[in-house]
C-alpha cells in the first residue's frame, strides 16, 4: 500500500479488500479535546481513548458492548421492537425521515441496544445507548427495550448494567417520550424490590429526561472521566442565570464532588471494576447454607 | 392593548371596555341604556364563543400561561377546606415554587402538592416563576411518603415551565430529585390523582405527575419540552414556537386515545380565568368522583393497575 492510500479516506477500500470493519471515517481522527491527530487503529486498540490527553471519545453502542462483555454467549434482546411515527411529527424534516437517516448512519433500529451476555463468566444483561441515533434520545422504543431488559433480569434474577449517553427525551414523540421516564423508573423500582443489582454508567453526554430517570437511579452510579452530565443544557442555564458557569460545571468530577455519583472509572478499567462490584453485591450473604443444611 | 387579555382576546377586551363605559354613562345620566348593554354583552358572548371555538395549539399554550390563569393556591382556596401548608424538604430549604399540605376535599383528608406561580413581580420572584429546584421535588417526595403512611390520597396540580435550569439546581442534583420521585410514585401505596391546570412542561411536570388518573383542563398543555425549547432545538429558532406547539400539541382527545390523559375538564367560556369559581366547581366534582372510585380499590390492585398503565405508554404490544 502506498503512502497516499494510507492517508486518503478509505472510500470503497473495505469492499476491495473484502474486510468488513466498522470504520466509516478515514484512517485518522482528531481528538476533540487536545486536537491531536490520531491513527484510527491505535485508537481502536486503546478503546477510543486519546493516548495524548486521555480523553474518552464517544463510541457506538455495539462497540461498547463488544469491549464490555465476554465474547461468548451473547444474545441480543428486543430486535423486533422498532419505531413508528404515531404522531406524524414533522419539524424541518419528517420524523419518519430522521428515523431512516439515523438507521442508515448507525445500523441500528433505534437508540438502545440490549444484550444478555457474560461478564467474566457471570451472566448479566447490558443496555447501551447509541448516541448516533437521534442523539441517543429516549422514545417509546428505548423505553420498551429498557423495560424488556429489566423484565429479563427479573425473570432470571440477573444484574443489569446500563451505559447511558443521551440528549434526553425524544421530542418527536412528544408526550409519549416523557412517559418513558416514568415507565423506566417504575420498572427499575421492581428490580430494587426484588433485590436485583442495577448499575448505571454515565457516558459523555447524558442530559434531560434520561439523566432525570433511568441514568440516575442506579444502586451504584458510575461515570467515565470528564463526561458531561446534567439535566438542563449549558446554553439554557447560561441564558437563565446570565452568569459565567463555573469551571468543570456538569463534568463527572463535578458530580462526584456534589455527591451525585459513586465513582469515576477509566474506560480501561470498567470491565474489571464493575465485575468486582457485581461479585461483591451479588454475593448474597443470606444465601449461604442454613444451619440445617450445614448439619 | 389590555395586558390582561392576550392578542387574540383583544376584540373581546374592546367590547368589554365599551360595555363598562356604557354602564358608567347610564349611572351618571339616568338614561335607560340597559337594553344596549344587554345587546353588547350578547355580542361579546358570541364573539368569545367564536374565537374560542377554533384555537390553534399555540393559542392554547398562551392560554395555559395566561397572566390571569388561576394558580394552585386559587384552586386550594375554592376547592378544599382547612388547608394546612407543610413546608420544607428537611434537607436544605423550603421551595416556594412547589407547595403542599393537608386539607379536606368534602369529608376526605387529602395531601395536596402543586406548582405555584406568582402574579406580582415580587411574587413571581418568590415563586421562581413556578420553576422548582431539587428541594421542591424533595419536599413533594416527603409529603407523598407522609400521605402513604397516613393513607391519604395525593392530589397534584401541575403548572410549570419546567424544573429550574440553574447552577445550584444542578449542583444539588435536580436529576436525582426528579428520578427518585418517578420511582417512588410508581409504587406509592395510596391513590395519586394528577391535574394539569396550566402548562405542564418536561421532567419538572412529570416529577409530580405519575398517577392513577390524569386530568387536564381544556386549555392546559402537557409537553415534553416547552414549545420555545423545542423550536430552538429542532427549527434552530425560537420563532417557530407556534410550529413546535402544533407539532407536539396533540389534542387532549388524542392523548385520551393514547391512554395518557383520562379526563379533560371543560373550562368556562373564555377560559378558567374568566370564572375561577365555576372552574373550581368542575374540578372539585371530578376529583371527588375519582377519589370515591379509588377509595373502594384494594391497594395491591391499585398498584398493579398503575404499573400496567405505566408499562402501556409507548408499548408495541
Amino acid at each position: 500500500m502506498s503512502w497516499i492510500d494510507k492517508i486518503l479516506p478509505s472510500v470503497g477500500r473495505s469492499a476491495d479488500s473484502g474486510k468488513t470493519r466498522s470504520i466509516p471515517e478515514g484512517l485518522w481522527k482528531k481528538c476533540p479535546r487536545c486536537e491531536a491527530v490520531l491513527y484510527r487503529d491505535n485508537l481502536l486498540e486503546n478503546l477510543d481513548i486519546c493516548p495524548k490527553c486521555d480523553h474518552h471519545l464517544r463510541i457506538s453502542a455495539r462497540r461498547r458492548l463488544e469491549i464490555f462483555l465476554d465474547n461468548e454467549n451473547q444474545e441480543e434482546l428486543g430486535t423486533d421492537i422498532i419505531p413508528s411515527d404515531i404522531l406524524k411529527f414533522r419539524d424541518l424534516k419528517k420524523y419518519k425521515d430522521r428515523l431512516v437517516t439515523a438507521s442508515k448512519a448507525t445500523g441500528e433500529n433505534d437508540a438502545l441496544v440490549v444484550k444478555k451476555g457474560n461478564l467474566n463468566g457471570r451472566p448479566i444483561v447490558v443496555a447501551a445507548f447509541e448516541f448516533g441515533f437521534i442523539g441517543g434520545s429516549m422514545g417509546s422504543v428505548v423505553g420498551e427495550k429498557f423495560t424488556l431488559a429489566v423484565n429479563k433480569c427479573l425473570a432470571e434474577e440477573l444484574p443489569l448494567i446500563c451505559f447511558a449517553t443521551s440528549g434526553g427525551a425524544r421530542m418527536q414523540e412528544a408526550l409519549v417520550s416523557l412517559m418513558q421516564m416514568a415507565k423506566t423508573a417504575a420498572a427499575l423500582e421492581k428490580m430494587k424490590q426484588k433485590g436485583l443489582l442495577y448499575i448505571s454508567v454515565l457516558v459523555d453526554p447524558v442530559y434531560g429526561g434520561v439523566s432525570a430517570s433511568l441514568a440516575m437511579l442506579g444502586d451504584i452510579n458510575i461515570a467515565e472521566p470528564n463526561a458531561f452530565i446534567g439535566f438542563a443544557g449549558q446554553d439554557v442555564i447560561r441564558q437563565t442565570v446570565r452568569e459565567k458557569l463555573p469551571e468543570g460545571f456538569q463534568r463527572s468530577e463535578f458530580l462526584l464532588e456534589h455527591g451525585a455519583i459513586d465513582m469515576i472509572i477509566h474506560r480501561k478499567h470498567l470491565r474489571t471494576r464493575i465485575s468486582a462490584l457485581v461479585n461483591k453485591l451479588m454475593h448474597r450473604f443470606a444465601d449461604r447454607p442454613t444451619q440445617q443444611e450445614l448439619v | 392593548m389590555n395586558p390582561d387579555y392576550l392578542e387574540f382576546e383583544q376584540p373581546i377586551a374592546d367590547l368589554e371596555v365599551k360595555i363598562n363605559e356604557l354602564r358608567l354613562v347610564g349611572a351618571d345620566n339616568k338614561l335607560n341604556i340597559s337594553e344596549e348593554v344587554v345587546k353588547l354583552q350578547d355580542k361579546s358572548h358570541k364573539l368569545t364563543e367564536k374565537i374560542f371555538s377554533s384555537l390553534s395549539p399555540w393559542q392554547v399554550s398562551l392560554l395555559a400561561r395566561h397572566p390571569l390563569r388561576p394558580y394552585t393556591e386559587d384552586y386550594i382556596e375554592y376547592i378544599f377546606t382547612e388547608f394546612d401548608e407543610l413546608h420544607g424538604d428537611r434537607l436544605f430549604a423550603d421551595d416556594q415554587a412547589l407547595i403542599g399540605g393537608v386539607a379536606y376535599l368534602d369529608k376526605y383528608p387529602v395531601m395536596l402538592i402543586g406548582h405555584q406561580k406568582g402574579r406580582s413581580t415580587s411574587e413571581k420572584v418568590k415563586r421562581n416563576f413556578g420553576m422548582p429546584k431539587p428541594e421542591g421535588y424533595r419536599k413533594a417526595r416527603r409529603l407523598m411518603l407522609l400521605a402513604e403512611r397516613y393513607k391519604m390520597p395525593v392530589l397534584t396540580f401541575i403548572d410549570t415551565p419546567g424544573a429550574y435550569p440553574g447552577i445550584d439546581s444542578e449542583a444539588r442534583g435536580i436529576n436525582e430529585a426528579i428520578s427518585e420521585n418517578l420511582a417512588i410514585m410508581s409504587r406509592l401505596r395510596t391513590p395519586i390523582i394528577a391535574t394539569v391546570t396550566g402548562e405542564g412542561n418536561s421532567g419538572g411536570a412529570i416529577a409530580i405527575g405519575v398517577c392513577d388518573h390524569l386530568n387536564m383542563l381544556q386549555y392546559s398543555t402537557y409537553f415534553v419540552i416547552s414549545p420555545e425549547g423545542c423550536a430552538t432545538i429542532l427549527w434552530k429558532s425560537a420563532d417557530h414556537k407556534a410550529d413546535a406547539a402544533k407539532a407536539m400539541g396533540v389534542t387532549s382527545e388524542r392523548l385520551e386515545e393514547l391512554g395518557i390523559v383520562d379526563t379533560t375538564i371543560e373550562e368556562p367560556l373564555g377560559g378558567a380565568h374568566r370564572d375561577v369559581r365555576q372552574m373550581s366547581v368542575r374540578i372539585r366534582e371530578k376529583l371527588l368522583e375519582q377519589i370515591q372510585q379509588f377509595s373502594n380499590m384494594d391497594t395491591d390492585a391499585l398498584l398493579q393497575r398503575r404499573y400496567k398503565r405505566l408499562m402501556s405508554h409507548g408499548s408495541s404490544q
